[in-house]
């Protein structure tokens, strides 16, 4: 119940923010906004919300405070594959890393943030929740040793997606 | 003054999804490939839609009351464009692995022999 009511929530302070055009709404605009979110209440409410974990506010402070440091990455990552695109330089490879990670919202956060930083992309997770990331220029120290190693290859963002998520 | 932020803006924003177009023509398998068309075009379109909201701001501050759902809708867009573009690179690639397509002059592929 409480899922539905959340969700149909949400959905109406989206609807309101897509309708405003800089002036108060009108009834006919708010009545059909309450009827449309219901219907998505209904439709997603099992979907959007599995648990609640999210709604801790310490979450929302990390995932503020993972920000900057994600686009700054994310810069860094951009003139990165600028150079490879220029220079043809790549050396690429496919390596598993074991992150320790057991929620949903955690491995998301981490695969996405691996796939929009530094010259790596996931590909695959398993069901143990490793991941497998295509590196477009594999370093030679993690290739030494099996277990790799994830620090060279996503920095810190598996602690980030800890903290976020677990 | 923020004509001139704007146009930055949206220089920084094409020259880097020029660089993915380029990339998508040079890079030789779908994996590298991949890594030019997500991560350029996201930071690109990040930097259109930063001055599409900046022109949708201040329009609205100069009394132009309609602009203002140019912002938020292009705000929207944006986080759409964050979350949806790396999940939809991810079952691209997972999807070229599982039908068969080996990355090309790897020097590593700890994902082989996993299925």
């Amino acid at each position: 119940m409480f899922a539905f009511i959340a969700t149909t929530i949400f959905c109406f302070i989206l609807w309101l923010l897509f309708t405003f055009n800089g002036d108060i709404w009108g009834i006919d605009e708010i009545i059909a906004g309450i009827i449309l979110s219901l219907i998505a209440g209904v439709a997603s409410a099992k979907i959007f919300i599995k648990d609640y974990k999210l709604a801790n506010p310490v979450r929302w402070l990390f995932i503020l405070a993972y920000l900057p440091r994600f686009f700054y990455e994310m810069a860094k990552a951009n003139f990165d594959v600028a150079y490879r695109v220029i220079t043809g330089k790549i050396k690429p490879g496919i390596v598993k890393i074991s992150p320790n990670l057991k929620s949903d919202i955690s491995i998301t956060i981490l695969a996405n943030s691996i796939t929009l930083t530094p010259g790596t992309l996931s590909v695959d997770v398993d069901d143990e929740k490793n991941l497998y990331v295509h590196w477009i220029n594999v370093k030679d120290e993690a290739l030494r040793k099996m277990p790799r190693d994830y620090k060279s290859v996503c920095s810190t963002f598996p602690d980030w997606a800890r903290r976020i998520g677990e | 003054m923020i004509w001139e932020i704007i146009y930055i803006f949206l220089g920084i924003g094409i020259v880097f999804n020029l660089l993915a177009s380029i990339g998508l023509m040079r890079f030789p398998d779908v994996y590298t490939r991949l890594h030019a068309g997500t991560k350029c075009t996201t930071f690109g379109s990040i930097f259109v839609c930063l001055a599409v909201i900046i022109y949708g701001l201040w329009k609205w501050y100069d009394g132009n009351k309609e602009m203002i759902s140019l912002a938020i809708h292009s705000f929207f867009a944006l986080i759409a464009i964050l979350l949806t573009n790396p999940t939809g690179a991810h079952a691209i690639a997972r999807a070229a692995y599982r039908s068969g397509v080996k990355p090309v002059n790897a020097v590593v592929d700890d994902l082989e022999g996993k299925k």
